[in-house]
């Protein structure tokens, strides 16, 4: 089945084109790495796909349903989560608070009962304390669930990030760059990580990665952008070998 | 000992029945302060004035400290809050029944003011910090030139020969009743809204959190609560132009928010009751009544050089006050902390540690 398909998607930043003719099919359940060169325009197809940019052409489709034209709640509430290149938590909030707040199209109650605190409120309230706490211990961070967010290491940070994007219970989870700043030990830990979480909570995985292991190393199919054009598209080994892919990316002459 | 003494402390403060009968103590108290003049009629005044207080501290709070921005439009909520509760005990509610329709005129100034509230909060969707408080001081300034305008509201002249309808248990009922639903507000997934379009507003919006629905209700709360404190204000007052609602007033309130500390139920209402009383204690009158007991050849020349003196530095008192804290307490008295008493129980237990001790597994 297919999950997300892009079809023609372009976008331009005033006169730039950031992004051209972008194509896209992401069958359910599928590991997608999306590669290139700074500026080729990775992290813009994410902000196309959460609504944060609106295309400027062209359709994405995500389970039948357009999102060209969704807000960024409306299409996150249909199930993509996602995290972001430079750690964006809530710096100031708790642990616990910032996965709570990833609820907020689940929690069912109204303004009302929410005011007076009756009604669907508390049942609602205690569901989703539940559901945090259950993920914040399958991500070892229980412990510190009162503690402030920006207090926790690096690496913490970018798992709590994650924890919290699969709060919104997500079909489809988008990994801006999830290996940045990490060693390689930590990386190869990353990896069993992502191939762990996507069995256990049956996800589909768009991830952008510069690190070339984890890319060829997890992803089932990669795509390589460059200055917002799709140079090659195909399995890691496929892509390894394709000439303008070493010729852009990997750069000139002969590699090794 | 003192652990003893610290479990006991704690035990109590998680008894469920420690909120109602402190309310219901405050309730006797608020009925029976007037009624047996247990105090005098001063600093019955000086109490409700805090209450009222309280209630704009609070709910300026919420949008100044929980959401992050920078409303300047409070006192025109109030003046909005205070003119229509005001025009409606005037010339629309018959007089034999006040003491019933008073807290109904009450609501609808919160309730006018909860609508001007949703017009500040569409320019919000778009412009934030700096900008938008250049709107909201617009705003201010807007409903003070439209209100001297209109001829049948006294114009510049005001409103004179209001009832005096505002008193001591109503004051008290109002001011639980709005911090209570400020409170709850927090505490809920909107109040965590609230929170995270302050964090950062882009990663709340793909949290899925629906941040123009979220500031339209924080809007409305707060301007609602700053209409009920300026109608209840206007029939204590007796008297409402629109001098009374400027940009002082404003600046007043901002002062209390930041003193108490942003984000903080507890710390707003710390905020508003010392900045109140250290307020009313500058002025010479209440300063010489509380220095009565010192023997006369002290009294005497403090009165005549310092204390009578007293309204001229009153204004440069508190504002060098002000200053100091900001320098040397710039998170207010108690900045993004509150009471434990404030914190529902299910959210203070969901932030222990399982390990902790205060929690049976």
């Amino acid at each position: 089945m297919t999950l997300l398909v892009a079809t023609q998607v372009r976008h331009l930043f005033g006169g730039l084109c950031a992004v051209a003719d972008f194509n896209l099919e992401l069958q359910a359940g599928q590991l997608m790495g999306i590669i290139g060169p700074n500026g080729a325009g990775k992290t813009t197809i994410f902000n196309l796909i959460t609504g944060v940019y609106q295309a400027t052409e062209g359709s994405i489709r995500f389970n039948g349903t357009e999102l060209v034209g969704l807000t960024p709640h409306q299409i996150t509430a249909l199930r993509i989560g996602r995290t972001f290149q430079n750690i964006r938590l809530f710096r100031d909030l708790s642990v616990l608070d910032n996965v709570r707040i990833a609820h907020y199209a689940q929690a069912n109650y109204s303004p009302l009962e929410a005011l007076l605190h009756i009604g669907r409120y508390r049942r609602e309230e205690q569901r989703i304390i539940d559901n945090a706490r259950r993920l914040l211990a399958i991500f070892k961070l229980e412990h510190l669930a009162g503690e402030t967010a920006k207090n926790l290491p690096y690496g913490l940070q970018r798992r709590l990030e994650i924890a919290r994007a699969l709060a919104i219970d997500p079909e489809l989870l988008l990994l801006d760059e999830p290996a940045a700043g990490m060693n390689p030990n930590e990386i190869d830990q990353l990896m069993e990580f992502i191939q762990w979480i996507r069995a256990e909570f049956k996800l589909t995985i768009l991830l952008i990665e510069h690190q070339m292991k984890l890319v060829m190393g997890i992803c089932e199919r990669i795509k390589v952008l460059d200055f917002g054009e799709t140079l090659a598209e195909g399995p890691p080994t496929a892509i390894q070998n394709d000439p303008k892919v070493l010729e852009a990316y990997l750069g000139e002459g002969p590699v090794g | 000992m003192n652990i003893a003494l610290k479990y006991c402390w704690n035990e109590l403060l998680e008894q469920a029945w420690l909120v109602p009968v402190l309310l219901l103590i405050g309730f006797g108290l608020a009925f029976a302060i007037p009624e047996y003049n247990w105090l005098n009629k001063y600093i019955q005044l000086v109490l409700m004035y805090i209450g009222i207080n309280i209630i704009l501290t609070v709910s300026l709070n919420l949008v100044n400290g929980y959401m992050g921005e920078f409303s300047l439009a409070h006192a025109g909520f109030m003046a909005v809050g205070a003119y229509t509760a005001a025009l409606l005990t005037m010339k629309v509610l018959p007089v034999a029944a006040y003491p019933v329709l008073f807290p109904l005129a009450v609501l609808a100034g919160g309730m006018v003011a909860a609508v001007m509230g949703l017009i500040v909060a569409v320019p919000s969707f778009k412009i934030r910090g700096d900008y938008l408080a250049i709107i909201t001081l617009a705003f201010l300034m807007i409903v003070k030139s439209v209100i001297e305008n209109i001829d049948y509201i006294g114009g510049p002249r005001g409103i004179p020969g209001i009832k005096r309808l505002t008193t001591l248990p109503w004051v008290f009922f109002w001011t639980v009743a709005t911090v209570w639903m400020i409170r709850n507000f927090v505490y809920s997934k909107y109040g965590r809204g609230v929170l995270s379009i302050r964090e950062d507003e882009i990663a709340s919006d793909l949290m899925s959190v629906n941040t123009k629905r979220v500031k339209f209700l924080a809007f409305m709360l707060s301007s609602f609560c700053a209409g009920v404190a300026g109608a209840l204000f206007a029939h204590l007052l007796q008297f409402i132009s629109p001098r009374v609602f400027d940009i002082i007033k404003t600046t007043d309130v901002l002062i209390m928010v930041y003193l108490g500390g942003i984000a903080s139920i507890g710390g707003s209402i710390l905020g508003a009751t010392a900045y109140t009383a250290l307020m009313e204690l500058l002025r010479p009158s209440t300063m010489a009544a509380l220095l009565d007991w010192l023997p006369e050849f002290v009294f005497n020349p403090l009165n005549q050089y310092i204390i009578q003196n007293l309204g001229v530095w009153r204004m440069v008192i508190m504002p060098l006050l002000l200053v100091l804290v900001m320098l040397y307490w710039p998170r207010g008295i108690m900045g993004q902390r509150e009471f434990r008493g404030f914190i529902p129980r299910r959210d203070r237990v969901a932030h222990r540690r399982l390990n902790d001790p205060g929690e049976k597994p």
